[in-house]
C-alpha cells in the first residue's frame, strides 16, 4: 500500500476537520506511517471470499410505539450549547461571503 | 473502624448494611476520608461528588430504618468510569473537549446503579474518549498505580482500577472496547469483566467504537464483580443493540464456583511468546489450580487472533472518526475561535476547536480511522479488517466445540513505569494483544490476578473468556480460582499492597 505524504495527513485533517500545526503534522506523519505498516497485516490474512463483519450480533431494526414519551426540556437541551439565542444554538456564519 | 469498612468485600458491606450493623453514611464517609488521604498521589478521580454520595447514602439509611426492602447493593458506595453520562456531574472523558459540560441525562447504567440506591463517590479518570491503556492520554494527567506509583494503572479505565485497589471504592463501573477493564484489572491485582457485547446497555456511554464497546464491572472481588454485573445488565429499549434475554446467572455462579467436569482451552497463539516470564509462570501455576479443582485442560488454536491486533487498530480508528464527529463546537464542549480569522465560519471554528480540544491520541486515531475509510483505501484497509474480523469470530466458535471457556494472561506483561511507551503508540497498542479478539467476536471476558511476577513484584492478570451469552461461565470459572489463590495466598493480594497513607505522610 502506497506511502502517507505530509500533503495526504494535511488533506485528511482537513477532511477530519482539526486544524493541526506544523509540528503536529511532522510527528503525526511518522507516527501514521509505522502504525499503517502494522495494520496493512490483515490484507495477508486467508481472506478471499470471507463475508465481512461489520457487528458481533445480527442487527435488526428497533423500533418503539409512537407515542410521546418524557425528553429534554429546552432549558435542559441548551445548558451545554457554547452560545445561544432565542431557545436555539447559536452557531457561526456557514456559509462563505461572495 | 474505617480502616476495616474500606478493605471489605461489597458483600460484605451489603451484608453489615442489611443487618444495620453499620450504616451507609459510615461506609461512605470512611471511603471519602480515604479519598482525602490518598487520591492526591493516585489520581483515580476526576471529580468526587462527596454531598451527592452522602446524600443518597443518607436516604438510604432512612428508607432501610423504616422498613424498606432494599437492593442488594443498596448503601454500598460506587465509583463511575467518566465516558458514562451522569445528569448533574460533570463528564469530561478525559477530554478538554468536554471539559465542564454537565450533561442533561443519566446513562442507563447510572439509571440502575441510582435505583439500586448505590451512592456515587465520583468519575473515575480515563485516557481521552477510553483510547489507551495507561491513562497518560488523559487531558488531566495520568493515574497512578496503587502498588507502584510510578506505573500505569492500565488503560484507558486506570481510573476505576485504581480506585478499587486503592480501597477508594469496593466497587467502579469500567467500559471495554478492546481490554479498558481487563488490562488495567490485571495490572493492578483487581477483577474486571467485559460482559457479552450488548448485555449492558451503551445508552449514555460516550462512545469510542460503537460495535466494540461494552461496559462492565470493576471490584476486588469474583463476587463483588458479578452482584455488579447484575446491577448494570439487562435489556434496555433505549440501545438498540441491548440484547432482550435475560442476565445470565452471575452471581450464582460465582457463589458456586464450581468448574468440575468444565473444559478449559488454552489458546495457542495467547501464551507462551511475548509474554513475561513471570506472567506466563502464574498462568501456568492457575491452570494448575483449575485442573486441580476438577477441571480438565485442552490446547486451542486460534490462528487468525495473529491479525486482530491488526483489525483492531482500523475497525476502531474507523468508528471512532465517525463517532467523534459529533464534537462539532455547536451544541455542547468546547468552542475555540480560530486564531487570527476575523468573522470565522463554522468550519474553520470547528477545525480550531478539534485541534484545541483533542489530545495526540484522539487526533492520530481520527485520521487513521478517516483514511482507512477514504475511498480507494476503504477495500485496502477497513474491508479487509472486516474479513479477519469474520475470520476471529469463527476461530472462537471452533474453540468454543472443544472447550467451554478458553483462557490465557490478560496482559503480556505487568505495569509497565508511566512514561516508558508514550512516545511508541504501537508499543502501546500491543498491550491488548490478548484482550482485543473477545471485543471483534462481542464474547464475554473477565481479568482476575493470579499473583505477583516473582521478577517485579506486580499483580498478574489471568484472562478467562466465555461464548456469547455465557456470562455465568466467566464467574464459575474466576471464582473457583480465587478460593483456591485466596487459600494458597493466606490473604487477598491487595493486602501485600503498599501502605499509601504511610508513604503519602513519608512524602
Amino acid at each position: 500500500m502506497s506511502e502517507l505524504t505530509r500533503a495526504d495527513v494535511a488533506h485528511l485533517a482537513g477532511l477530519a476537520r482539526i486544524e493541526l500545526s506544523d509540528t503536529e503534522l511532522d510527528t503525526m506523519v511518522g507516527e501514521l506511517g509505522i502504525i499503517l505498516e502494522s495494520v496493512a497485516l490483515v490484507s495477508t490474512a486467508p481472506i478471499d471470499d470471507v463475508e465481512p463483519m461489520s457487528h458481533p450480533m445480527p442487527l435488526v431494526n428497533v423500533t418503539r410505539p409512537d407515542v410521546v414519551r418524557e425528553s429534554l426540556s429546552p432549558a435542559a437541551a441548551l445548558a451545554g450549547a457554547p452560545e445561544q439565542d432565542q431557545q436555539r444554538f447559536s452557531v457561526p456564519r456557514i456559509l462563505d461571503e461572495d | 473502624m474505617s480502616n476495616e469498612l474500606i478493605t471489605a468485600s461489597a458483600a460484605e458491606l451489603a451484608a453489615r448494611l442489611a443487618a444495620k450493623d453499620v450504616s451507609s453514611e459510615e461506609v461512605t464517609r470512611a471511603h471519602l476520608e480515604r479519598t482525602e488521604a490518598v487520591d492526591g498521589a493516585v489520581h483515580s478521580y476526576l471529580h468526587v461528588d462527596a454531598d451527592g454520595a452522602l446524600a443518597t447514602a443518607r436516604e438510604i439509611d432512612a428508607r432501610r430504618a423504616a422498613g424498606e426492602q432494599l437492593p442488594t447493593l443498596a448503601g454500598v458506595p460506587i465509583a463511575v468510569k467518566d465516558v458514562m453520562t451522569t445528569k448533574g456531574l460533570p463528564t469530561t472523558c478525559g477530554s478538554r473537549i468536554l471539559q465542564g459540560w454537565i450533561p442533561p441525562y443519566d446513562s442507563t447504567v447510572v439509571t440502575r446503579i441510582k435505583a439500586s440506591g448505590m451512592p456515587i463517590l465520583g468519575k473515575t479518570n480515563l485516557d481521552e474518549f477510553a483510547m489507551g491503556s495507561s491513562t497518560e492520554h488523559s487531558a488531566y494527567g495520568p493515574s497512578h498505580n496503587p502498588w507502584d506509583l510510578e506505573r500505569i494503572p492500565g488503560g484507558s479505565g486506570g481510573g476505576s482500577s485504581s480506585v478499587i485497589a486503592s480501597f477508594q471504592a469496593p466497587l467502579a463501573t469500567g467500559t471495554d472496547t478492546g481490554g479498558s477493564i481487563r488490562q488495567p484489572a490485571a495490572v493492578t491485582g483487581t477483577v474486571g469483566t467485559k460482559p457479552t457485547y450488548g448485555g449492558v446497555s451503551r445508552y449514555g456511554l460516550v462512545a469510542l467504537a460503537s460495535s466494540l464497546d461494552q461496559a462492565g464491572p470493576c471490584a476486588r472481588t469474583v463476587l463483588d464483580t458479578a452482584l455488579l454485573h447484575e446491577v448494570m445488565a439487562g435489556h434496555d429499549p433505549m440501545d438498540s443493540t441491548s440484547i432482550d434475554a435475560p442476565v445470565p446467572a452471575v452471581v450464582e455462579a460465582a457463589r458456586r464456583a464450581d468448574v468440575s467436569g468444565m473444559k478449559i482451552g488454552i489458546v495457542r497463539q495467547l501464551t507462551g511468546d511475548g509474554f513475561q516470564a513471570g506472567v506466563q509462570q502464574r498462568f501456568e501455576e492457575s491452570v494448575q489450580h483449575l485442573i486441580d479443582a476438577g477441571a480438565e485442560v485442552v490446547e486451542v488454536s486460534c490462528p487468525s487472533f495473529t491479525y486482530a491486533l491488526a483489525a483492531y487498530y482500523l475497525i476502531l480508528p474507523s468508528e471512532a472518526s465517525s463517532n467523534l464527529a459529533k464534537f462539532d463546537a455547536m451544541r455542547y464542549g468546547l468552542r475555540v475561535p480560530p486564531a487570527n480569522v476575523e468573522d470565522p465560519s463554522a468550519e474553520q471554528v470547528m477545525a480550531a476547536t478539534r485541534d484545541a480540544g483533542f489530545g495526540d491520541e484522539v487526533k492520530r486515531r481520527i485520521i487513521l480511522g478517516t483514511y482507512a475509510l477514504s475511498s480507494g483505501y476503504y477495500d485496502a484497509y477497513y474491508g479487509s479488517a472486516q474479513k479477519v474480523r469474520r475470520l476471529i469470530a469463527d476461530d472462537f466458535s471452533a474453540a468454543f466445540e472443544r472447550a467451554d471457556v478458553l483462557v490465557s494472561p490478560t496482559a503480556p506483561t505487568t505495569a509497565f513505569k508511566l512514561g516508558d511507551k508514550l512516545g511508541d503508540p504501537m508499543a502501546m497498542y500491543l498491550n491488548d494483544i490478548a484482550t482485543i479478539p473477545a471485543n471483534l467476536a462481542g464474547v464475554p471476558g473477565m481479568s482476575l490476578p493470579s499473583g505477583l511476577a516473582p521478577e517485579d513484584g506486580l499483580p498478574v492478570g489471568f484472562q478467562i473468556l466465555a461464548p456469547a451469552m455465557q456470562d455465568q461461565r466467566l464467574y464459575a470459572v474466576g471464582a473457583a480460582l480465587e478460593a483456591r489463590l485466596l487459600q494458597q495466598w493466606g490473604a487477598p493480594l491487595l493486602a501485600s499492597a503498599p501502605d499509601l497513607t504511610a508513604a503519602g505522610k513519608g512524602a
